[in-house]
């Protein structure tokens, strides 16, 4: 911090410039009038008026983001300095938005959203550089504290930070060149990469999504909620708002986290914990004879005079960080300019990097200059309800807690932090039918401290606490592990806002969206038939299915259109029901747009998708409601659903679906090589496994299976690749001999491989043949025949010798026996269609001795009559025009 | 570290790092635990290695040695879980030799460990001579480290039938053991301690009572973290292994070092190094211990019957005979792991060929 009247010398460090140029600055013009005020001040303080003598005209606290310790300094600091105004990094469109604080129902963790309100895209205008940018805070972010104690004070709030309209129209310096501002699938929150290191840790891999996060995602793998993951995963708070974190490893940690790197300096590897045992601690005693504004301001003086050495020491930014630092603190320092001329004691709470430039000597007409001719856009700001899953890895503003509920809890306990942590991972482990016992927690907490002594910590940190917790009180089991990690270290808080606070972007995406395409929202239950083949309709599809991703029910699709049955025709019914608007709210983390939002949220359902019925399903959903962008990362889900998944029953009957979506989902213009090649995996898998699926199945079993490797063959007519083809014939040539088939099975296979040109007739006869000897029990011939012939009797009509076979077994089967079979060849005739059984009938008898011919009927054919139809023929071959 | 006499073919951890373990101790100024050789700090050390003096003896995370360390510590016992291969048992050795400069005091659970490995038994003839007495007491390992102040070390927990581990339950809760015939009890000194190791993977183990989990804490030792910390792992060993079996030399191939390396740790963790493919795993465990030994049976063959040179046959049907555990699952798992990601792979032509055959 720094002090415009220095009470001691102590304050060296961060005074030093301020110190030795003291008469450069009155002449420059900066901080004018600033010995006249604080004369004032003192004179104040005579009169009695609170806080007195020495306070100086303005306080710098600088923070670590998102730090609990940080947060309770803030607090100590500013009820003991009592500042007029309160001056908090953030966007300054947020000013009117402080007094949302003060209601009931705005409960951390919440985020500020900034979001380039442009309206209706127009040709001509600049396009912002990114479409919406978050601050979360939690309820131990220092800022937050600040906020609260502002407005229970009635103390003004201002934000001091580069405006959002500057930010959004600037975008980032961290952003990766190549970024489409809107609808940009990675900026989303729940990145499933993340989720799943948060969640589930070892076994996922990190997949694609932010590079970050899925770093993270290792780190935490590699040892979930443990010290590493939990600690250095944590402390990557970036200083300013970022949607994306992939391009912060550019940036030194010390700038990342300056607090963080001081920690790590010293041996910590929680920068919490440094915090409480070096600041906190060593200063208490260090100040304990001094009065309590001394006292609190004290950790800020420390953290000023280390921060002005790292910032010396630091490594040269690239230039585009760098102009961009210097924008940001140039705004910090015209608002505390401008608070100071109009409020005697003036608090800023800026991360701990920013402070050294705020005390800084740098003229008014300086930072005007490095401010001139910035662009911008025109900004919305609102409150947004946040988790502290989301918390975890988001990697802007305060960067990748990965502790929040730790934190929290270091924030909130009142003492013994280990010990109430601790007994609360029992109550969270008994909730879940584990039984660890108060002896547990004891040992556990032995544990702990053991091991923060022989770390020589003077307490134990989340690193011991967790390492105690998976020794003692989870059997070294992981998954009790992650639980805890789940419930408590991350916590599943989630943050509520008014409901009369300013409305989300998405609510006004969507409201543009429905005028733009003429579908008002209306509370009365309607039926639209859309007509894919039209742009516009095609667009309210999309709408419509994008919206029922993100859970906003408004359309549900008919079960039965009333125009038309063709494929382009979609039907829906329409009901706009005022919940939605809340629930709008609730998807509006997500992203700005519907499209942006949607694709977000089938990437987090991926994530989240157990089964791959569900996967598949959402592959469907995402051609449908056109999100390419999501569609990767579902395709990978989907491969790995599909890797896991032992059943090949379910790779089947995943297959069919995937087929028609490669093999008509196209007309969308997506890209679906992905999608091909995840199927090309599956087809794959199933080949391999498919022999052990084929047999010890009962009758109904058998047919199921059989039912499937009609689908699966016909899935591959579809994809029209003769490479995947060719093998899933070979895998059913090589599984077409095995004895343990069930009948049903062979003979279905028999017959798909005689249609494939296989099996030649001659061998087909002999396999017939064999299938319906006297040695086989005629149940097994009768399933074998219902195989080989289901669906169609056609064969029978068309070849003579499969057709005495079937006869002369038919003719062989003894008596007794015949009662039972005759079901079962009912079951397999029956399905056959009238006029073949009839053809089949005539054949045999036309068979028989003494029979007239058969081909009497072939003769019949008058060419003249046929020839008639023909060209209709043709026309609906689409060689009509040839014709 | 003092030479071992030529005819042991394996000298005890406390023998073989002598001279370590008394630098340790000679620099040693922490506070020691009552009956530790060492100061806590001072045995994470000897483990972890340091400089040149300390040579490392575990590789990997040096938190979980501390968790170790810290357990035995606080006088809970320590129980090290594992699949096989991952050094626990290498672990408890060197705890052991580092707190009390003994490492002997050993009970191998088996199926058929007695109860008198743990308590104590009888010397028959004595026994019958005399009677009861302390002379023919026969003391188990547990029970000699409890009357000593040192640890004892009980291997395969998991493998002694339940009745006799929770023989083990008086010893760690009461810290005695009650010799009834003899009206007497062994209290246990200070610096006693057992750490017992136990396998995870494997199939039919008798579960602990809760009674007797309840007095241990359990770290968990894991495969190794990187493949680059595998395969130096693996490598060294393999060299070690040929020449004290005094194989013919071989050329150390590392690129089949690397390929089997690669193959165990994908197929152990279901996703392929790049973490784009998922796998199944299959029912075996995998370990390192197995690679080694699987890339020690390839250079036998090389050696023996082949050209002298590791080749990718050499080693695919090991790697094959350690996937395929089950012949249930595994060989669906061994398939597809090769139809879908060694068929593909570059430079994995010869030995995506020499497990097919080898499958076949």
């Amino acid at each position: 911090m720094a002090v415009q009247e220095a009470p001691q010398s102590r304050a060296k460090g961060w005074l030093c410039e301020r110190e030795e140029r003291p008469e450069r600055a009155g002449p420059e013009g900066r901080w004018p009038g600033r010995k006249h005020r604080s004369r004032e001040r003192k004179a104040g303080s005579v009169s009695g008026e609170p806080p007195d003598r020495d306070a100086p005209a303005t306080v710098l606290l600088g923070i670590r983001h998102h730090g609990p310790g940080s947060a309770r300094a803030v607090r100590r600091a500013l009820a003991a300095y009592r500042p007029e105004v309160v001056l908090i990094e953030g966007p300054p469109e947020a000013d009117s938005l402080v007094a949302y604080a003060a209601s009931p129902q705005l409960r951390p963790p919440v985020a500020l959203l900034a979001y380039a309100d442009t309206g209706r895209p127009a040709p001509g205008k600049p396009a912002p550089a990114r479409s919406a940018v978050f601050w979360p805070f939690a309820e131990f972010s220092p800022e937050w504290q600040a906020i609260r104690w502002a407005v229970d004070a009635g103390v003004p709030v201002r934000f001091c930070d580069l405006p959002a309209a500057n930010r959004l129209a600037l975008g980032d310096p961290t952003d990766q060149p190549a970024k489409n501002p809107t609808d940009q699938p990675a900026k989303n929150p729940t990145d499933p990469a993340a989720k799943e290191g948060a969640g589930e840790g070892a076994e996922r891999p990190a997949r694609e999504g932010t590079e970050k996060a899925a770093e993270l995602g290792a780190e935490e793998a590699a040892e979930p909620g443990a010290g590493k993951g939990a600690t250095d995963g944590a402390e990557r708070g970036a200083q300013k708002p970022v949607e994306e974190g992939a391009a912060e490893r550019a940036v030194p940690a010390s700038r990342v986290d300056p607090i963080g790197a001081l920690a790590e300096a010293a041996g910590y590897d929680d920068p919490e914990r440094w915090w409480e045992d070096v600041i906190e601690h060593r200063l208490e005693e260090a100040t304990a004879g001094e009065d309590e504004l001394s006292a609190a301001l004290a950790p800020f003086q420390a953290i000023a005079e280390a921060m002005a050495e790292v910032r010396a020491a630091a490594p040269a930014l690239p230039e585009a960080h760098r102009v961009d630092e210097e924008r940001r603190e140039a705004v910090m320092r015209n608002a505390l300019r401008a608070a100071a001329k109009r409020y005697r004691r003036v608090a800023v709470v800026c991360g701990a990097w920013h402070v050294p430039a705020l005390a800084r000597a740098v003229t008014a007409a300086a930072d005007a200059r490095t401010l001139k001719g910035l662009p911008k856009v025109r900004a919305a700001v609102t409150w947004v309800p946040w988790t502290h899953g989301r918390l975890v890895y988001w990697p802007g503003y305060g960067a990748g807690v990965a502790s929040p509920g730790w934190y929290h809890h270091l924030f909130t306990a009142p003492d013994e932090p280990v010990t109430r942590w601790l007994v609360e991972v029992a109550r969270v482990l008994r909730a879940e039918g584990f039984t660890p016992s108060s002896a547990h927690v004891i040992e556990a907490v032995r544990l702990a401290e053991a091991l923060a002594t022989l770390r020589a910590r003077p307490l134990a940190g989340l690193a011991e606490v967790t390492e105690a917790t998976r020794a003692v009180l989870c059997d070294g089991d992981e998954l009790r592990l992650r639980l805890v990690h789940r419930r408590l270290v991350v916590g599943e808080r989630l943050g509520t806002v008014p409901a009369d606070a300013p409305a989300v972007p998405l609510a006004r995406d969507v409201a543009a969206r429905q005028r733009r395409l003429r579908l008002p929202p209306s509370p009365l239950e309607s039926i639209q038939d859309l007509d894919l083949r039209k742009e516009n309709d095609l667009a309210r599809s999309h709408l419509l299915h994008r919206l029922r991703l993100l859970g906003v029910g408004w359309g549900t699709p008919a079960a039965e259109g009333r125009r038309g049955k063709g494929t382009f025709w979609e039907s829906w019914e329409l009901r706009w029901r005022p919940e939605f608007a809340v629930d709008l709210v609730a998807a509006s983390p997500y992203g700005t747009t519907v499209p942006a939002a949607a694709t977000a949220k089938a990437v987090e359902e991926a994530a989240a998708a157990t089964s791959l019925g569900e996967v598949t399903a959402l592959v469907e959903r995402c051609l449908l409601a056109d999100l390419p962008a999501a569609l990767p990362v579902v395709l990978r889900a989907l491969d790995e659903r599909i890797a896991l998944d032992a059943d090949v029953t379910h790779l089947m009957a995943a297959l069919p679906a995937l087929a028609r979506s490669l093999r008509y989902g196209d007309v969308r213009g997506t890209d679906l090589s992905a999608l091909r090649e995840v199927t090309t995996g599956l087809v794959v898998r199933a080949c391999v496994g498919l022999a052990g699926a084929v047999t010890g199945l009962d009758e109904a079993a058998a047919r199921q299976v059989r039912a499937q490797l009609d689908a699966v063959d016909g899935a591959l007519g579809l994809l029209a690749d003769p490479a995947l083809r060719e093998r899933w014939l070979a895998t059913l040539a090589a599984l077409v001999d095995r004895p343990d088939l069930p009948g049903l099975l062979a003979g279905r296979i028999s017959r798909l491989l005689l249609d494939a040109g296989r099996l030649d007739r001659d061998d087909a006869g002999r396999r017939m043949a064999r299938a319906l000897t006297l040695g086989v029990p005629p149940a097994r011939a009768a399933a074998w025949v219902e195989g080989f012939l289901a669906g169609s009797g056609l064969l029978l009509v068309h070849d003579d010798r499969l057709l005495a076979l079937v006869d002369a077994w038919l003719a062989g089967i003894p008596a007794e026996l015949f009662t039972e079979v005759l079901p079962l060849l009912r079951r397999t005739f029956g399905t056959f269609a009238e006029p073949e059984r009839r053809a089949v009938g005539e054949r045999i008898r036309a068979a028989r001795p003494g029979s007239p011919p058969t081909a009497a009927p072939d003769d019949d054919v008058d060419p003249e009559r046929g020839a008639l139809v023909l060209p209709t023929v043709e026309l609906l071959l689409g060689k009509g025009a040839a014709a | 570290m003092t030479a071992a006499p030529a005819a042991v073919l394996r000298p005890h951890a406390e023998d073989e790092y002598a001279a370590e373990l008394a630098a340790l101790a000679a620099l040693d100024d922490r506070p020691r635990p009552p009956g530790w050789r060492l100061s806590p700090q001072a045995v994470v050390t000897y483990l972890m290695g340091e400089g040149t003096a300390v040579t490392p003896k575990y590789v990997g995370s040096r938190r979980l040695i501390e968790v170790a360390v810290a357990t035995l510590a606080t006088d809970r016992a320590l129980l090290l879980l594992g699949v096989p291969g991952t050094a626990k048992t290498w672990v408890s050795e060197h705890l052991a030799a580092a707190i009390s400069g003994d490492s002997t005091l050993l009970v191998q659970g088996t199926a058929g460990t007695p109860e008198e490995a743990i308590r104590y038994g009888w010397n028959y003839a004595r026994l019958l001579a005399h009677g009861p007495s302390r002379a023919a007491l026969v003391p188990s390992p547990v029970l000699t480290a409890m009357a000593e102040g040192r640890i004892a070390r009980v291997e395969e927990l998991t493998r002694i039938p339940s009745d006799v581990q929770d023989a083990l339950i008086t010893a760690l809760s009461e810290k005695t053991l009650p010799i009834p015939e003899l009206g007497e009890e062994v209290q246990a000194a200070k610096g006693f301690n057992i750490i017992a190791t136990a396998n995870d993977r494997d199939r039919g183990v008798n579960e602990l009572s809760s009674a007797l989990r309840r007095r241990f804490n359990t770290v968990v030792l894991p495969v190794p973290a990187t493949a680059d910390e595998e395969i130096a792992i693996v490598s060294r060993r393999v060299a070690e292994l040929g020449r004290s079996l005094e194989l013919p030399e071989v050329p150390a191939a590392a690129e089949e070092i690397r390929r089997v390396v690669t193959v165990f740790r994908e197929l152990r963790s279901g996703v392929t190094a790049d973490g784009r493919t998922r796998l199944k795993q299959p029912s075996g465990t995998l370990s390192t211990a197995e690679a080694i030994s699987v890339l020690t049976n390839g250079m036998a063959l090389a050696a023996h019957f082949g050209d002298g040179v590791l080749r990718p046959a050499d080693v695919a049907a090991g790697i094959a005979g350690a996937v395929v555990k089950d012949p249930a699952a595994d060989p669906v798992v061994w398939q597809e792991y090769l139809e879908t990601v060694v068929r593909e792979r570059e430079g994995w032509r010869d030995f995506y060929r020499s497990a097919r055959e080898a499958a076949l």
